[in-house]
């Protein structure tokens, strides 16, 4: 067993294959549902995800946490409780998934120009559906791809992936959930890839300082791969609904 | 009663696209630049950074002039003046309904611009204002038309004509705003025994064809007890399940090209309708009739 254990063979294949620079493959689908204003369905590996995006719309509850210079950004994560081994007991509301719903808001409010908005309000609800590893990055990316979906200005594509560290040497690229098992500190981060400005960077563990540069590095460039990945999806899918339309809303 | 229940795996899903191939335009994405020049002004889903103009949305760009702006495919409701609309009545206050209108901010219906019963020029008095849930209370429908835009994007409504009032019996379907073609009338009589409001902010009310418009008094009556026969609500059913079909397809919908659906639907039953080959099968026909129609 203690040879399967190993993050990195020897001839610089991990676990499933991948070199330690290749990413999981990513599969994406813009608008999948009708009721909400955006939506995707975004797979990464094993790691399924999908978002849907309501609003801009009028502050519904609590009238007073409307802004008057920029709109208010409401996420809400949640994973099916069918989405680990092991059956989670709470979809939303435990301490993870509050944090991770956090942490998305901050992502999001980023690249969202909310200054275009006052008074209103926008909600991200993004549900895990397969578990395998690298959930948050596959939320932040399927958001951006349901954000767009909803025709919601951005500044850019907001785009997160995660790195580890294998052998104390080389930089492993989107940590699959098996990788996160054997160990290796992983770190999240998510970006503005175009600008290549850092909105948010966790880690779970630590190495030394050494290796940050060069497993930042690493990550950067996945965010930026995972940037032209997602770009190619919504150039198809604009241009199979234009096609539909007939570019009739655009003359 | 028992029903056929079709369930069927994602592998087994059909592609409703019906996309034919065209010349495609240039689509912009967010953050791509779209000119580096400082000549030009940057208008709707653009942005100035570093000198560059870039967009901010997806979609296809619009020139008019120096003014450059992105148009994204699908978005909340942008009114304009004289947009007929259909919307829900979410709060009552002083002197004026707020309404729901799929855009971003609720739209207003102030008790000035409504036609009440008893003529066009009666005043209106601290009476009917205590009266005003009487005449719209929260989750009525109504129709009206855009009157103003405020500076912060809400619209003010107003519905000063008897087309205009309370909707009483009927179906909603709501679909993307952009799919609404703007034509000049936005209410059909469709010869079929149902008529049909394309509100443009994407909210569809389909209702059976009221013979006598006669005692239509401000449009506030709402007759519930008037029944709707049985042959009235299937054509109401059968034209909701042909938007839903062209709307699956991502088609336009207008007068013309709701009737070609509906008549190519006639093989179907309604319930058939809602069967997704079915749906591809009616855009199909939908689009062979339309591009008949555009070319001779």
């Amino acid at each position: 067993m203690s040879k399967n254990r190993e993050l990195l063979s020897k001839i610089g294949l991990r676990q499933d294959g991948r070199r330690a620079d290749e990413l999981r493959r990513i599969r994406c689908k813009l608008g999948v549902f009708t009721e909400p204003d955006g939506s995707a369905y975004l797979e990464q590996g094993l790691t399924k995800v999908l978002a849907a995006v309501y609003g801009p719309h009028q502050v519904r509850g609590s009238r007073s946490k409307a802004q008057h210079d920029s709109a208010v950004v409401n996420c809400q994560f949640s994973m099916a409780v069918f989405s680990t081994g092991e059956r989670k007991k709470r979809p939303r509301g435990d301490r993870k998934s509050t944090e991770i719903s956090i942490h998305l808001r901050q992502a999001l409010t980023a690249a969202i120009k909310v200054e275009l908005y006052p008074w209103t309000q926008i909600d991200v609800y993004v549900e895990v559906l397969h578990a395998d590893g690298g959930i948050y990055p596959a939320c932040v990316n399927a958001a951006t791809l349901a954000l767009i979906d909803a025709g919601i200005p951005l500044k850019e594509y907001v785009c997160a992936c995660t790195a580890s560290l294998a052998n104390n040497d080389v930089p492993l690229l989107d940590v699959s959930h098996q990788e996160e098992i054997i160990g290796g500190p992983t770190l999240t981060v998510a970006a503005l890839p175009m600008s290549g400005k850092i909105v948010l960077m966790e880690m779970s563990q630590r190495f030394h300082v050494d290796h940050l540069q060069k497993v930042l590095d690493k990550a950067l460039q996945g965010c930026k791969d995972i940037k032209s990945i997602l770009d190619e999806a919504v150039k198809s899918h604009i241009q199979d609904v234009g096609s539909s339309t007939g570019w009739a809303s655009t003359t | 009663m028992p029903q056929k229940i079709h369930i069927r795996l994602a592998a087994h899903r059909i592609n409703p696209s019906i996309a034919v191939n065209r010349r495609v335009p240039k689509i912009f994405t967010p953050g791509q630049v779209i000119t580096e020049q400082n000549e030009f002004m940057r208008g709707h889903g653009t942005y100035e950074e570093e000198g560059f103009l870039k967009s901010s949305v997806a979609g296809v760009k619009e020139q008019v002039n120096n003014l450059i702006s992105i148009r994204p495919l699908k978005s909340r409701y942008n009114g304009e003046v004289g947009d007929v609309v259909v919307g829900r009545v979410t709060e009552v206050q002083q002197k004026r309904w707020k309404v729901d209108t799929n855009s971003r901010l609720d739209s207003v219906l102030l008790l000035s611009s409504v036609n009440l019963p008893g003529g066009e020029l009666r005043r209106r008095s601290a009476e009917d204002e205590h009266m005003m849930r009487q005449y719209l209370q929260e989750g009525d429908l109504i129709s009206a038309e855009v009157q103003s835009v405020y500076s912060d994007g809400s619209l003010s409504l107003h519905t000063r004509s008897l087309k205009y009032g309370k909707l009483s019996q009927g179906i909603l379907v709501k679909v993307f705003p952009s799919l609404i073609k703007r034509s000049k009338t936005h209410f059909h009589n469709f010869y079929v025994g149902a008529s049909i409001i394309l509100g443009n902010n994407g909210f569809i009310w389909i209702y059976p064809t009221v013979s006598n418009a006669e005692d239509n008094a401000g449009g506030f009556v709402q007759n519930l007890e008037q029944v709707v026969s049985r042959p009235e609500r299937e054509t109401i059913g059968r034209l909701r399940n042909c938007i839903l079909a062209l709307i699956q397809s991502k088609m336009m919908l207008y007068d013309t090209s709701i009737l070609y659906a509906f008549e190519e639907s006639q093989k179907y039953s309604v319930a058939e309708l809602l069967i997704p080959e079915a749906m591809v099968d009616v855009a199909i026909l939908t689009q062979d009739r339309l591009s008949m129609l555009e070319n001779s």
